[in-house]
């Protein structure tokens, strides 16, 4: 879409833009560039030898057995995020849409989890599941299960991924709400009459005219689970034990940061772009659609 | 509701419930903790009803922070997260505004590319540049300042498309009565535009402060002075100080504070959260 009246000027939409393409060529684009071509060398970590080693820190990559248990558990972790995230938030999204008295008040109580920060929603997880002061893990020894996520990497992972849906919930539940609201009364009345249930009106009726906003919502989780879980795992595991909790973003900054393996992390910072690119190009193709739709 | 069940009433609010109160239960655990003494926090198992340490340990963490771990005083932490947040939105809100207006309103030559560029940023988040930028902040000498801690993250390509998007929906009439009163495009921008514009800038700010409040990995790696902390930043730095030393009911206080400001934001202008929520993912 085009504006039919445009002002006319030889500098100042230029001046306009300025700012924002200063930013972004400064901290966007140069860095970028910067991370593609690191990936393509070796140096040490003084940067006194430098060598043109072509794609040899991919190849290095993908033979290492750490970076490959990485993909996995990045792969477990996201799909264990998404999948229990929309499926809690829809369920309460589908109970908050059939309240008619108080749903704003439920709505208020289950939005605010959004406002708070990653890392914090991991300290309170971690206090709540402390192995040895934590409230729940008490109660779970008295059950006689033994919780102890310092050492136990499927327990460690349990717990960033509780704290990662916990975190999520907020932000699917209002956009299933809102996908609900949307769906015309006069489809669900029409089924009531013709005899369907609650539970047949939302698996025939409801669930499939929900498609959108739920494909909508599993690309936005993935990347959500892909990227802006680093803090989740930093406060709460710091990867460990023995790596179980290692995702990609995390091992980015743990091989580059604290390891100082430039030309690795630099490496590793390309296939996740290539990564979010990807998602990101299908999440647009899919919100073209559902423009036409 | 289609047909009336009274258990199906029932049902419905026993599961909402139970789901405000699971989820509202690391809170409040939390907040229980950080009004107990360190005798009471660290005690197997803990009580679940508010202690009477509440000022204490709030007077304490703002004041003079925790004695293990981070010393700084979360007070100034709060501080660096208020301009970090408040630099960000705004930022945000004043650059993409700008660059919405000159995609919109304007011809000129590379328009397209500038548009393509700035929608490019949305596909590199910082997780995945986070060396590179660090080297260029660096060298620019903007480690240790509030410019290194925002401007990174100030280009945002979700703002300058919600605006463009709003922009192509101002009546062309207005352009137009604007051009035969005389006005220029900044005059238009500036009297007719940013007023229009107030209901989207609103619903931005709240979405852009609590993303800026929020910032982790960034903060993390461009501070180094305990002074220039962000309050997430802080929490992080006490817990690390290793398990039995930790002072759980600081740590907790100082989470309360952390979480505060962002949750008031959310509640109290939550009309605006959610249309801000729902614009930006467009």
């Amino acid at each position: 879409m085009e504006k039919r009246v445009v002002f006319r000027s030889p500098w100042l939409p230029y001046a306009l833009v300025a700012p924002q393409l200063a930013i972004t060529l400064v901290f966007f684009f140069w860095p970028a560039a910067q991370a593609l071509y690191q990936s393509l060398l070796i140096q040490d970590a003084f940067a006194s030898k430098t060598q043109f080693v072509w794609f040899d820190n991919f190849v290095a990559l993908f033979h290492d057995p750490h970076y490959l248990a990485s993909f996995r558990v990045t792969a477990v972790f996201s799909i264990l995020v998404t999948v229990i995230g929309l499926a809690l938030a829809l369920l309460l999204a589908v109970f908050a849409d059939r309240v008619v008295r108080g749903a704003t008040v439920y709505k208020t109580l289950l939005v605010w989890p959004y406002a708070v920060a990653a890392a914090v929603a991991a300290v309170l997880f971690v206090f709540l599941l402390n192995p040895t002061l934590g409230v729940i893990t008490h109660l779970l020894r008295a059950l006689g299960y033994n919780w102890n996520y310092l050492l136990n990497p499927g327990q460690a992972l349990t717990l960033i991924v509780i704290t990662a849906v916990w975190k999520q919930i907020s932000y699917n539940f209002l956009f299933f709400l809102a996908g609900l609201q949307s769906i015309p009364k006069s489809l669900i009345e029409a089924a009531a009459i013709d005899g369907a249930g609650p539970a047949r009106r939302f698996w025939t009726v409801v669930f499939p005219l929900l498609s959108p906003t739920t494909f909508f919502l599993l690309v936005v989780n993935i990347v959500y689970a892909f990227f802006d879980t680093f803090a989740i795992v930093d406060a709460a595991t710091s990867g460990g034990p023995v790596q179980a909790t290692s995702i990609l973003v995390f091992k980015v900054y743990q091989d580059g940061v604290q390891a100082l393996d430039l030309n690795g992390s630099a490496a590793q910072s390309v296939i996740l772009m290539a990564i979010v690119i990807t998602l990101t190009v299908i999440q647009f193709r899919f919100v073209e659609r559902k423009v036409q739709y | 509701m289609v047909e009336r069940r009274p258990l199906g009433t029932v049902v419905t609010h026993l599961i909402l419930i139970a789901g405000v109160a699971i989820i509202a239960l690391p809170l409040y655990v939390g907040f229980v903790g950080s009004t107990l003494s360190f005798g009471q926090v660290t005690s197997v198992p803990m009580q679940m009803t508010p202690g009477t340490h509440l000022l204490e340990n709030y007077k304490a963490v703002l004041t003079s922070g925790s004695t293990a771990g981070s010393k700084a005083p979360v007070g100034q932490m709060m501080w660096n997260s208020l301009v970090m947040a408040l630099c960000i939105a705004i930022g945000k809100i004043a650059i993409s505004l700008l660059s919405a207006f000159a995609i919109v309103y304007f011809r000129f030559p590379l328009r397209r590319t500038f548009f393509w560029m700035i929608f490019v940023t949305l596909m590199l988040p910082v997780e995945v540049r986070i060396l590179p930028t660090y080297k260029v902040v660096a060298e620019l000498g903007m480690v240790d300042t509030y410019a290194g801690l925002t401007l990174p993250l100030i280009a945002s390509a979700t703002a300058t498309f919600l605006f463009r998007q709003f922009f192509l929906t101002v009546p062309d009439e207005l352009a137009e009565a604007a051009r035969i009163d005389g006005a220029g495009p900044m005059r238009f921008f500036v009297d007719i535009l940013v007023p229009l514009s107030r209901t989207s800038m609103a619903a931005l700010f709240v979405i852009m402060f609590i993303y800026g409040w929020n910032q982790y990995l960034w903060p993390l790696l461009v501070t180094t002075r305990e002074d220039m902390y962000t309050v997430v930043i802080g929490i992080k730095r006490m817990v690390a100080g290793g398990d039995t030393l930790v002072e759980w009911q600081l740590v907790l206080a100082t989470a309360m504070l952390a979480l505060l400001p962002p949750a008031l934001v959310v509640l109290l202008m939550q009309r605006w959260f959610v249309k801000g929520l729902v614009d930006s993912e467009k």
